[in-house]
């Protein structure tokens, strides 16, 4: 067997990072951050517990800037897809952020708090982000704060995540429906944002909060007991089965959103934004590939990056697989030709020279989700 | 701490021979260090029974939730029993690795192979422990 060995060097780390190191993460590096890819209980073992109970996730590498002034919602509404002026105060959309050809520089979250927005970005695409959209930012009336490195982010998720967090908070959680979030105190720290919000299909809560608050948050949610501390890899599987994107995997600068089946978060009749004349373009000419999500029944693992064949001719490379802990059987995403991208049609997938066979599904693969 | 049993002999990439009654027969599976590495295994591809091995061919693969590897053997012979209780239960390679988590019976053909292979002491000093 070969196991590579990755040596961090220069690496930041999340105010969480001791409580990893005392649990036995197994910590990669990843976006420029040591994180944790898994605990010792396992990837499958936390993967069913945000399924079954709950599961707590460090993801204070993604990135936050905060928009404020009176020119805050145009321009947040300029430089992403989906319809900011029809945010509601206290809710949150899932959005994209597009270049000139269309194609994605990032996904996102939007938040619309009463006096400012909030974008939630990717860790490795923060830097970027910032430069791209700080471009626009000097044509409307409004400031653009990069918080990231101040805030900690935990993500608690599963069945029981509102039980868990009740005893500790003096927020309505039943009162917040989902992609809606609340600014309260919990665990004795005030002005957590409280967002009904995830990454994993479940019901859960997504906690915003100073870096300096770290320990108290994660020892009170930990305090009593039934949650499991879960990394990177059950983020990834869980994600997945829910067909989510993942930037760098299902999207990244040569796709479009139309291509990746999130024209729903493109609002074309919004007025003009960041990469709308390329989308305006390629709708007239057609979308020629689309993101498909397949299943095989046969024994396979797919990987990013195995080669993907349609009708025999090479369509690229699997964006995401896995064996799916929940369904059993080997999941994935990759690009089809527009006319292949339907329910029921048949792929290969070559796995170290041998072809599998898999089928186009519709998503998600995982359709028992407790969330709201 | 990876467990390195002292009655064993280990590869450097990480699969351990254990002996058997018989001289010419050995059983091979992949440390306990090796199965840490690798996390949560799903699924292998093992030979068949009668299939003939090389030293330092490779045997097999082994996915796991974060990576596939291959297996190489650490001698050459024939395959005479492979560990059916995998195909359903491919996680006994996580728990008992040395134990039910075995994989291949091998009757060796040049049993003076094994003096290739590194003792407790040479395997644990080669993973840095």
């Amino acid at each position: 067997m070969s196991l590579s060995d990755q040596t961090p060097d220069s690496l930041r780390r999340t105010p969480f990072y001791h409580f990893h190191v005392a649990l036995g993460a197994k910590m990669v590096p990843f976006a420029g951050y040591e994180m944790p890819v898994q605990y010792p209980a396992g990837i499958t073992a936390e993967h069913n517990a945000v399924r079954q109970r709950a599961g707590l996730f460090d993801v204070s590498h993604m990135g936050e800037f905060i928009v404020r002034g009176p020119g805050a919602v145009d321009f947040v509404n300029h430089v992403t897809t989906n319809d900011v002026p029809g945010l509601a105060v206290g809710q949150v959309h899932y959005s994209a952020i597009l270049n000139d050809r269309g194609t994605f520089e990032d996904d996102c979250l939007v938040y619309r708090a009463d006096d400012h927005l909030m974008m939630v970005v990717n860790a490795s695409n923060m830097t970027k982000d910032l430069a791209h959209i700080g471009k626009y930012a000097s044509r409307f009336d409004c400031t653009l704060t990069d918080v990231s490195y101040d805030t900690a982010l935990l993500a608690l998720q599963g069945p029981q995540a509102k039980r868990i967090l009740a005893p500790i908070t003096d927020v309505d959680l039943d009162a917040i429906e989902y992609y809606r979030f609340v600014v309260g105190q919990v665990a004795g720290i005030p002005d957590v944002i409280v967002s009904r919000t995830g990454y994993t299909g479940e019901d859960g809560f997504e906690l915003y909060f100073p870096n300096g608050a770290a320990d108290a948050m994660w020892n009170a949610l930990m305090a009593g007991g039934g949650v499991t501390p879960c990394g990177l890899g059950s983020r990834d599987s869980l994600r997945l089965e829910m067909g989510m994107a993942l930037y760098g995997n299902d999207i990244d600068d040569t796709v479009t959103p139309l291509e990746a089946g999130l024209g729903w978060i493109v609002k074309m009749n919004k007025g003009d934004f960041v990469g709308r004349d390329a989308l305006v373009r390629q709708k007239a000419e057609g979308v020629a590939k689309k993101l498909v999500a397949f299943s095989s029944t046969e024994r396979a693992f797919p990987r990013h990056g195995y080669p993907v064949f349609y009708q025999d001719k090479p369509s690229g490379v699997v964006c995401s697989g896995t064996m799916s802990p929940t369904l059993g059987i080997p999941i994935g995403t990759c690009y089809l030709p527009i006319d292949g991208a339907k329910p029921g049609n048949v792929l290969e997938i070559e796995i170290r020279g041998k072809r599998v066979v898999a089928t186009v599904v519709k998503p998600p693969f995982y359709k028992h989700g407790t969330h709201l | 701490m990876a467990n390195i049993p002292s009655d064993l002999s280990y590869t450097a990439d990480h699969e351990y021979v254990k002996a058997t009654d018989d001289p010419n027969v050995v059983v091979i599976g992949v440390t306990d260090y090796a199965q840490d590495q690798l996390g949560d295994v799903v699924y292998l591809d093992l030979p068949k029974v009668g299939a003939h091995i090389d030293a330092h061919g490779t045997f097999g693969t082994i996915e796991a939730v974060k990576a596939v590897s291959e297996l190489y053997s650490p001698i050459a012979g024939e395959v005479i029993e492979v560990n059916a209780r995998l195909d359903g239960e491919p996680a006994l390679v996580n728990s008992d690795p040395y134990g039910e988590g075995w994989m291949i019976r091998v009757r060796m053909s040049d049993p003076s192979q094994r003096s290739t292979l590194m003792d407790s002491a040479g395997y644990a000093k080669h993973i840095g422990q």
